[in-house]
């Protein structure tokens, strides 16, 4: 079964349509790239979800199920900007998360905070703000869900730490779950892609594996996107 | 192995070639072990199904083959059974273990 499928999904803010009869499939073990232009519609998509924002019409199905108390014990999402509790520790953050989710995977988020010689005991508000945007990376991908939302993960961030979550997102990889990340950094994350979505103005403009994109086209999935997005 | 991608082609098949080029200048000795699916997709920095799909053509093409699933191809194809293989292996580990 498609861990998410919409269809006909619109959304409008006032006289603004912020997505316009979205018709998306994501099959399970799958990494795709939401990608689009500022305002084009991903945070939107993203947010219908996992349930922070109602459909005007149309359908969303996360596992079947409309986006619920049910979908959220699957769907693991990291916001675009940071919501950290910065008062607790790295330790007490774990926990916390632990107490919300049944899935999180308190070994794991443990063992990559030491190899990045995190401290247990270290204070979130203590922490730079790259080590916090991997703290928060860390613990959205330590939940073993079956869609991961990544918003934007690689904005604002230095070469070395893109590589730094771009890898974490590959060695967490399960064969039965799904991760969706948004961005128009697209150069960046193509090589980790196994499909992407092209979305303007609220409208998918195309979507396909990447990889069949490369092969019939000859050229990047950055370059496609830019001549579809030409100004 | 250093991965470097032409952003114009299909990732997999230039991993296909770029094994088969360490194969043919022997960086690749006969035998030598290919990392696992995911350390492949670590190390080369690509997606997990890519680099599924580029050991999975090094096998159609016979340039490499699957670690365990050889073994239990091979001793089928001389007549053992799955359950004969199972208690020869626990025959084997125990003999390992009294030594």
């Amino acid at each position: 079964m498609a861990v998410l499928t919409c269809r006909g999904l619109t959304k409008k803010f006032g006289s603004t349509v912020a997505l316009d009869g979205v018709d998306i499939t994501v099959e399970p073990g799958r990494i795709v790239g939401l990608l689009g232009p500022n305002g084009s519609g991903k945070t939107t998509l993203i947010k219908l979800t996992n349930g922070l924002l109602q459909p005007g019409a149309g359908e969303i199905l996360i596992d079947g199920k409309k986006p619920g108390v049910e979908t959220k014990r699957i769907v693991s999402y990291l916001p675009e900007r940071s919501c950290l509790p910065d008062w607790m520790t790295a330790g007490e953050l774990m926990g916390f998360y632990k107490d919300f989710y049944a899935d999180f995977d308190r070994d794991a988020a443990a063992g990559m905070l030491s190899r990045l010689s995190i401290e247990e005991k270290q204070k979130i508000k203590h922490m730079s703000k790259g080590t916090r945007e991997k703290v928060q990376l860390i613990m959205v991908m330590a939940r073993r869900a079956g869609l991961y939302l990544l918003d934007e993960p690689i904005g604002g961030v230095d070469p070395a730490a893109r590589d730094y979550i771009l890898n974490t997102i590959i060695s967490s990889y399960n064969p039965s779950a799904s991760v969706i990340i948004s961005t128009h950094l697209i150069a960046d994350v193509e090589k980790v892609l196994d499909d992407v979505i092209f979305i303007s103005c609220g409208k998918i403009m195309l979507a396909a594996p990447a990889e069949d994109i490369r092969e019939q086209r000859g050229k990047s999935v950055d370059e496609v996107f830019r001549e579809v997005f030409k100004c | 192995m250093e991965w470097r991608f032409d952003p114009g082609g299909a990732i997999y098949a230039q991993m296909v070639a770029r094994i088969k080029e360490a194969i043919a200048s022997g960086a690749l000795a006969p035998g030598a072990r290919l990392p696992a699916v995911r350390e492949l997709a670590i190390d080369a920095g690509v997606n997990p199904n890519t680099a599924q799909r580029a050991l999975a053509e090094l096998e159609r093409r016979e340039l490499a083959r699957g670690h365990a699933e050889s073994f239990v191809t091979a001793m089928a194809a001389l007549g053992y059974s799955g359950a004969e293989l199972e208690a020869f292996l626990k025959n084997y580990i125990r003999e390992k273990e009294e030594e």
